[in-house]
This record gives structure tokens, C-alpha cells and sequence, in this order.
């Protein structure tokens, strides 16, 4: 089906450590590209203000939200999501692993944009403070948590040595 | 070793953390369309017009409907007759926010752009944004035949007068708990695809067994054709359990259009019109003696119902009025209730649903009467409370019927972890600084009602019983598959109930599999809501466990040739006591139990499968005593929450981790509500000022504090696990434990009472002079 109504743009943008053409309009946000379009639905929307973070996915290394960047934006850049998270923690990174030892998730829904969020802040301050944790979450809203022990897993994951983000070209 | 107790990982989490979950807007089948609402952007109009034209001849709009085209359907079930909402508006908007009609086209942009392109020609209508509006002489009528924006009252029987009159001193307050938002991150999204084998939908909802029984009943299909799944969930609140026109729309529009149809919601529409939550107004009077004893106190509830009557909206002010009393032994209490339409987005439960409002207005009140008489707060509550020996106590209403609690013992608890007399020594050396911030102690001591319920307390509320359902399934391997009828989203019940079964059972917990929210799969199920989960199906789960296990001993001991009471179930196997060698695998009696040759006489093949419907006797009162010690900047008004304790008494525990998650989450959003959140609008145009999270303050982590958590445990009589329910306790317990820690700080003002949300703005103007008559009660 073609509704040629608006400009479309051919996007070549390395999402997970694959490279990827895809034609979209220019208005396509880049978390309709990833969800709608390449189908990795592991990064979420849960606000149209840039205000909550589920969408938060790592542009060159640095975290952003999805619903807040155009897909014709990442031209000839890399994109990190959840989905292209991994680690020794029986597949899982320190972070992923220290959400679950220390119940840093309920719903599950904002937790993608959390380790996201997470993630460029371990890549930049390996042993944040609970003080910088919790302002560097700051975007990110989780409903369920009360935040506590999200805190506690990022520092879990500090102790634990978090290995340097793999498949992200800084 | 017992699991039940213990602190399990959680099974949901591997493939949440890996962005594998399934979301309902994560689904995307072939040929799915996408559906969106034209809304009202006014208060309260009459439609004169719906212009779809031009936007039916949009690239890539499938169809434009608008009420007419569903006048063969029922309205939304609703909570009172004549006062329905229909699926879309008809002729007449009442909220900022409704659906006037829908769109469907081949993708969310496309109907974006074609919704925009509808024009809706409108009368504008005088309108009503508050009670106070509402309730005023000549206010315009939502709903003209009823005559009156007041749609159902319950009056005092006895205005308890007399009692008060008598009393050594009274104290009244006036107080509002302001509407508030639920904001689960995931928004209301549904898919329906309706084939010609019949319809199946997924829902983000808290009870997908309830929908499908609604959800046939309006599209007149019988059951069997109508499967609803609500797949991961993210977070619900009370607001998924609301009867949103999407839910009907989109399989019909899924059957016209022959294509798969989906529904999600962006945050600015969920902010108008998933429905909101508190929306009380109290007038509370106590009387008391001059040793501080509570002898009468009167409360009366204005509930606003938003534009539509919600069935759980109109039993908010209901469990309030139950519930006003709290933890106290009050010789008279008497309550009355209205329920007021208004030209807002319906109100319905969230997260407490009518026990925050209650437990906030007693606690608050409490500590006025302290003020007044000089009494410590500590004491004072000490003094009022009902003593454990005094258990099971009945309350001024007979359907409220307190469980089990020990208020002194949580209360003490409280007082140790906050450290009182050191807290108390640095408030009094920041009152002497003028630098320092002012320091402010509060105490919240809480009871609710929960673990919906005995029979008849759900029915009300439009469900279909009170009960919840299990069905335990052995495998030939002997592995087990629990299903359950409540639904999760977030609770963890597929780890916290194979913790009980794993128990009951003997069955290793990783060889155990929780089913839930596909009524395809499931037995039948009302839902998770109202603390419910645990002592309802979480008892179902363990009773039903105990029922497998008898008849697994059973064919144990016909495999062994031994007596059923010579075995133990241990370390996955089957043993004779007393006789090391002698055993049998969970493994090996699950395969006899498929081979009839193998059992004995009085069982036939597959019996290892028990269902069972759970009622409860009574409903369960977890209960607890929060503490919280504030600093208030005297330059900006700004509160920081310096220490938050939180002791609980939910009964029996299955999961401390989980349970200390749940209290954490609820604690978040009382404090929220305590100082950040109000959905607000504007009298003069009625329009909505807090449509999206830039202007609604969800806070984030760098507002709020850590958490000290202690526990007491009374078990709940009422149900085989003696658990009480933990879901919404934070939430009921936290607003009146940093209301009352703020007004504290600002005593040296003579503050008495303000109310929420205690925005900076506000306290600042609290400690300006002449500001003392605005926060004093009377």
C-alpha cells in the first residue's frame, strides 16, 4: 500500500549492530520506526511530551527518547535498544541482571527505557552515587516502584562490574 | 525448605528485561488497522454537526463512524440507569475529552491526520467543572430529566449532634482529596480481530474474564465466541477496570472493516479519558474528651462522578464512609455520602478507590485534636486505638467487620525506626535557626478494607461473583501448570503463586508454570483489584494444591505399596518415612496418574487436576503505621521528604520482596498525591490545565525519598493464608503521613490544615504573615 501524501527519505541507520535501509516518511518518529517498522517492540511509548522515558534507546551511545527524535535524524548513525542488550548474566547485562535480583521492575513497561537510561549512565560514571542515579533517571518515570529499588539495581550492577557497553560505537 | 516466606526472584522478569514482553500495542497482525477518536474539545455541547467528508477522503481511511452508526447498541454498561454513557456521545458532549466519533484508517498517522480533519459543529452549553458548581442553585444539569447534578445521596440517619454537643471540645475540617490520575505507563490500547470463527481481543485490562462477560453480552455473541486476553500488562491502578468505548468499538469496527483493529491511546488522550481517581469532598467533625479520647465523629462525603457514572465510581464514597473510622475505637460514627455528576472525565477507583480518602481524613483530624488538647500524636493514637484482644471488631456499619490487627505494637514499631526523640531534638533545634530548614515528624496510622471479597461485595460493583478461580494441572513429567482468574499487571503473581503451590505441592517452584489473563485458557476469573490477589486466588492456588497432593499421595502409595500416611512429599519424590530407599518421583506418580492400569480402583486417569472457586467468609483489613519527617525550605515553600518508615501488617507475607515492591509503589503514589498531583481545570472554560505530563507531576526519582520498611503480622482469619492483601496499603497509608508531617513543620505558624497537593507555592504562602486564618479549622 502507498499513501504518497508525504516526503518519505531513505534512512540508513545501524540499529543493534545490523545496518539497516528503510524508507520512511520524514515525519516517522524514530520509536514508530523501531516498533512499527522493524517490529523491535521492546521500547515502548508511554507519553507524547518527552516526559516519562519509556522510549529512552541510545543514539550514538547516548541515551534519547524514541518519541522525541525523527527516524531521518539517524541517518548514518547507530541505535542501541533493549533488544540489543546483552551480557555473562546468562544472556543478561549487569543492569538487566541487577533489575532482577533487586525487583527494580513490576509492570515491566518502562523498564526498557530504565536499563537504556541506565546504561549510558554506567558508560559514563561506572559507580554513581544513589544521588546521581537518581538524578540521572530523572526523564524516566516508572509507576510501580517508587523507585527505590531501581536505585538499588543500577548500584547492584555497579558492584557487579558492568562490562563497557558492547555494539555501541561512541 | 518453605518458599512461602522467602525472597524469590521473580519469573516475569527474564523476558521483560529483554524487551520480549508482549504489550497489546506490541501486537501487530496481518492487515492491522489502526483506530482513534474525534473528541469534544468542550466542557459541556450540543453537536450540531459531524462533517466526515473531507477526512473519508484522506489516503489510507478505511471509515468514519459516529453514534448513529452504533444506535442498535446498548450504551456503556454503566452504574445507573438513565444516566449511561454511550459509546460515543450522542447529540450532547459532557467532558473535555469524549469521543464524538471514530476513525479507522491503515496506520495511527493516517487516522491521526483524518481525525483532525473531521468537523464537529457545536452549541456550547453552560457547564460544571466542581461540586461546588455542581451543587449550586441553577447550576446547568448534566443530565436535565434527573433534575439535579446530585445522582444518588445517602443521608446521616442521626447527625450525631447531641454526642458532639456534649463533648468536651469539637474539631471540624473541611478537606478536599483532589482528582488524581492513575498514569499506568502503559495507556489504554486494544486489538480486536473479529473472523468469521469468531472474535478475539486483547485488552490492557485488570480483569479479562469480567470484560468477556460484558463484552458479549453488548455484542450479543455468546461466549464461546468471544475470547479476550490481557497479555502483559503495564500497570493498571483501578483504571483498567473502567468500561472504555474503545473496548466496544474496535470489534465492531475489526468486523465491519474485515481487518484486525487496534485502539491505543497517546498520552494526552489517556490523560482526558482514561479515567481519573479520589475526587472527594469531606466535612468531618470529631468530638472529643479532654484526655483526648475521640467520642463522636461525623463525616460527610461529596463524591464527584465526572461526567458518567462509573459502577465503581459510585462505590467510592461507599467504602469511605465504612472506613471512616480507622483504626479507632469511636462510640458513635456517623457518615453520609452524595454523588455529584460533573462536566469532567469520570472519576473511578484508584489505587485505594475510597480507603486513602478515609484514612487520610480520620488521620488528619486526629491531629488537630492533638494540637488542640496538646496531647502527643503519638499518644493520642495510642489512646484511641482498638486493642488486639478486641478483634474480630465490629464497626458503625454491619458489613465492616475488622479482622485482625495489633495498631499499638505497629505503631511502636513506627516510633523506634523513625528514631522519634532524636528527629524530635533536631525539629526543635531547626525552629530556633533561621537558616535551617523547619523539620515536620507525621504519623499515619491506617487500616483499609480488601481481599475483595465475601460473596456478594464484587456483585455490586457490576462483577460477576467475589470469588476467584484456580485449576492446578499436572503434566505426565509432573511439572505443573497453575491457572488463575486474576489477572496480573506487575504483582508478580506468576512467582508469587508457584511459591504457594510449590509448597502445597512438593513440586520444585522452576517446574511450575502461573497462567493467567486469557479466558480461553482460564477456568473463569473476576480480576486483580482491591488488594485482592493473594488472599483470593493466591488461597484458591493453595487449597486446590492440597486437594492435588492428596490425590498424588494416593497413587504414591498405591506405586509403593504403602500407607498414604507413611508419606512425605520431599525433594521432588515421594517417601516412606522411616524407610530411606523406598520412594517415588513427583515425576513417576504424574505418569501413573495418565495410565489407568497404574492407579488404583477409585481413580480414573487424569485426576491429578483440581479446579476450584475460592469464596471468602469475610473480607481482610491490612493495616499499618507510617512515619514521615519533612524539612521545609522556609525561602520557597519546597517540602523534602527527609525519612519515610513504613510499617505494615498485611498478614501472612509470600513474597517479602514483592510485598516490601507493592508498599514502595503505593507509598510513591500517596506521596504524590500528598505533593505533587491534581488534575485540575479551569472554572471560567472548564477546560483541562493538566492534559499531559509536562503539566500532571508524576514524580521522578530525584523526587522522592528512600524508604524504611518494618512489618508486624496478625494473620487474616478469613483465609486459609492468612494473607490480608498489600497492593493498595502505600497508597492509603502515605498522603496523612506527609500531610501531617508538613502542617507539623508549620505549627510554629499556626497552621492547622491545608490541603493537597502541598505545592511549594502553597506552603510558602502558609508561612507568610497573615496567612494563619486560610490553613486554621474551625
Amino acid at each position: 500500500m502507498n499513501f504518497a501524501e508525504h516526503p518519505k527519505t531513505l534512512v540508513n541507520v545501524d540499529v543493534n549492530g545490523k545496518s539497516v535501509r528503510y524508507e520512511v516518511e520524514d515525519r516517522t518518529l524514530l520509536v514508530h520506526l523501531l516498533r512499527e517498522h522493524l517490529r523491535l517492540t521492546g521500547t515502548h511509548v508511554g507519553c507524547d511530551t518527552s516526559n516519562c522515558g519509556a522510549c529512552t534507546v541510545l543514539l550514538d551511545g547516548d541515551a534519547v527518547k524514541s518519541c522525541t527524535v525523527l527516524a531521518v535524524q539517524t541517518q548514518g548513525r547507530s541505535v542501541r535498544t533493549i533488544e540489543g542488550v546483552d551480557g555473562p548474566f546468562d544472556g543478561r547485562s549487569a543492569l538487566q541482571e541487577g533489575f532482577r535480583q533487586c525487583h527494580g521492575l513490576q509492570c515491566g513497561y518502562c523498564t526498557p527505557g530504565m536499563v537504556m537510561a541506565s546504561t549510558a549512565l554506567l558508560a559514563e560514571n561506572p559507580d554513581p552515587s544513589e544521588t546521581e542515579i537518581r538524578e540521572a533517571l530523572e526523564g524516566n518515570i516508572c509507576r510501580c516502584t517508587g523507585y527505590q529499588m531501581i536505585v538499588e539495581s543500577i548500584r547492584w550492577a555497579a558492584e557487579h562490574g558492568s562490562p563497557p557497553p558492547n555494539g555501541v560505537s561512541p | 525448605m518453605s518458599l512461602v516466606g522467602a525472597r524469590v526472584l521473580r519469573k516475569e522478569d527474564p523476558k521483560l528485561l529483554a524487551g520480549r514482553g508482549t504489550f497489546v500495542d506490541d501486537l501487530s497482525p496481518a492487515g492491522c488497522a489502526f483506530a482513534t477518536f474525534v473528541t469534544s474539545p468542550h466542557p459541556h455541547a450540543r453537536i450540531l454537526s459531524i462533517d466526515v467528508r473531507t477526512a473519508l477522503a484522506m489516503p489510507g481511511v478505511l471509515g468514519i463512524w459516529t453514534a448513529a452508526d452504533f444506535s442498535e447498541y446498548p450504551d456503556v454498561p454503566g452504574g445507573l440507569p438513565q444516566f449511561e454513557r454511550p459509546a460515543l456521545a450522542i447529540d450532547v458532549v459532557r467532558f473535555p475529552g469524549e469521543p464524538v466519533a471514530v476513525v479507522a484508517a491503515e496506520d495511527r498517522y493516517l487516522a491521526a491526520d483524518a481525525a483532525a480533519a473531521v468537523l464537529v459543529e457545536y452549541e456550547t452549553l453552560p457547564f460544571v467543572s466542581s461540586i461546588t458548581a455542581a451543587t449550586a442553585p441553577n447550576a446547568p444539569l448534566l443530565f436535565p430529566h434527573h433534575r439535579s447534578n446530585t445522582v444518588t445521596s445517602v443521608p446521616m440517619l442521626d447527625d450525631a449532634e447531641r454526642e458532639l454537643a456534649k463533648s468536651y471540645g469539637r474539631a471540624r475540617l473541611r478537606l478536599t482529596n483532589q482528582r488524581c490520575a492513575a498514569v499506568p505507563i502503559e495507556p489504554i490500547a486494544v486489538l480486536a480481530d473479529w473472523t468469521p470463527s469468531g472474535l478475539t481481543m486483547w485488552a490492557t485490562f485488570q480483569a479479562p474474564h469480567h470484560l468477556r462477560n460484558y463484552l458479549a453480552t453488548w455484542l450479543d455473541v455468546p461466549q464461546n465466541l468471544c475470547r479476550v486476553i490481557a497479555p502483559d500488562v503495564g500497570g493498571g491502578f483501578g483504571a483498567k477496570i473502567v468500561w472504555y468505548p474503545e473496548l466496544f468499538l474496535a470489534p465492531l469496527l475489526s468486523k465491519w472493516t474485515r481487518r484486525p483493529m487496534k485502539f491505543a491511546q497517546s498520552r494526552s488522550e489517556a490523560m482526558l479519558q482514561m479515567s481519573h481517581g479520589r475526587g472527594q469532598e469531606h466535612d468531618v467533625e470529631v468530638g472529643y474528651a479532654k484526655d483526648g479520647t475521640i467520642e463522636a465523629l461525623r463525616l460527610i462525603v461529596s463524591q464527584d462522578l465526572g461526567a458518567y457514572p462509573d459502577p465503581t465510581g459510585l462505590g467510592l464514597a461507599v467504602l469511605t464512609t465504612w472506613m471512616a473510622a480507622g483504626c479507632y475505637k469511636i462510640p458513635k460514627v456517623v457518615t453520609g455520602f452524595r454523588n455529584v455528576v460533573t462536566n469532567t472525565t469520570p472519576i473511578a477507583a484508584y489505587r485505594g478507590a475510597g480507603r486513602p480518602e478515609a484514612a487520610y481524613t480520620v488521620e488528619r483530624i486526629i491531629d488537630v485534636v492533638a494540637r488542640r488538647t496538646g496531647i502527643d500524636p503519638v499518644e493520642i493514637r495510642r489512646r484511641n486505638f482498638i486493642q488486639p484482644k478486641s478483634f474480630p471488631y465490629r464497626t458503625h456499619n454491619d458489613a465492616v467487620v475488622y479482622d485482625s490487627g495489633d495498631f499499638p505494637a505497629a505503631l511502636d514499631e513506627c516510633v523506634r525506626l523513625l528514631d522519634l526523640d532524636a528527629v524530635r531534638a533536631r525539629q526543635a533545634a531547626s525552629r530556633n535557626d533561621p537558616t535551617a530548614p523547619l523539620i515536620g515528624i507525621g504519623l499515619s496510622a491506617w487500616l483499609e478494607i480488601a481481599g475483595f471479597g465475601p460473596n456478594g461485595s464484587l456483585e455490586g460493583f457490576g462483577h460477576l461473583a467475589s470469588w476467584e478461580s484456580t485449576q492446578i494441572r499436572i503434566q505426565p513429567d509432573g511439572s505443573a501448570i497453575v491457572f488463575v482468574g486474576s489477572s496480573p499487571h506487575g504483582q508478580g503473581h506468576e512467582t508469587t503463586f508457584a511459591q504457594i503451590a510449590s509448597d502445597e505441592l512438593g513440586v520444585p517452584f522452576d517446574r511450575i508454570t502461573v497462567v493467567h489473563g486469557d479466558t480461553e485458557s482460564v477456568l473463569q476469573g473476576v480480576g486483580t483489584m482491591g488488594s485482592r490477589g493473594v488472599p483470593t486466588a493466591g488461597s484458591a492456588v493453595k487449597v486446590a494444591s492440597q486437594r492435588v497432593l492428596t490425590k498424588a499421595k494416593r497413587i504414591a502409595a498405591h506405586l509403593l505399596e504403602a500407607a498414604e500416611e507413611d508419606l512425605e512429599v520431599e525433594s521432588n519424590a515421594f517417601r516412606v518415612r522411616g524407610s530411606p530407599g523406598k520412594s517415588v518421583s513427583w515425576g513417576d506418580v504424574a505418569w501413573a496418574s495418565f495410565q489407568p492400569l497404574r492407579l488404583p480402583p477409585e481413580l480414573l486417569a487424569g485426576s491429578l487436576e483440581e479446579r476450584l472457586f475460592q469464596e471468602s467468609p469475610n473480607f481482610s483489613y491490612p493495616s499499618g503505621v507510617y512515619g514521615c519527617v519533612v524539612a521545609v525550605d522556609r525561602r520557597t515553600g519546597r517540602v523534602r521528604i527527609e525519612s519515610m518508615v513504613l510499617v505494615d501488617d498485611c498478614g501472612t507475607v509470600i513474597n517479602p520482596l514483592l510485598a516490601e515492591g507493592q508498599v514502595h509503589g503505593g507509598v510513591a503514589q500517596g506521596i504524590a498525591q500528598a505533593l505533587f498531583e491534581e488534575v485540575v481545570y479551569d472554572h471560567e472554560s472548564g477546560q483541562p490545565l493538566t492534559s499531559t505530563l509536562v503539566d500532571y507531576l508524576i514524580p521522578s526519582a530525584p523526587d522522592l525519598p528512600s524508604y524504611i520498611a518494618g512489618r508486624i503480622t496478625t494473620p487474616c482469619p478469613n483465609n486459609p493464608l492468612g494473607a490480608k492483601g498489600i497492593g493498595e496499603s502505600g497508597a492509603v497509608g502515605a498522603p496523612a503521613a506527609v500531610v501531617n508531617a508538613v502542617i507539623n513543620a508549620l505549627s510554629p505558624f499556626g497552621v492547622e490544615h491545608l490541603d493537597m497537593p502541598l505545592l511549594p507555592e502553597k506552603v510558602w504562602a502558609a508561612m507568610q504573615p497573615g496567612a494563619i486564618a486560610q490553613g486554621q479549622a474551625s
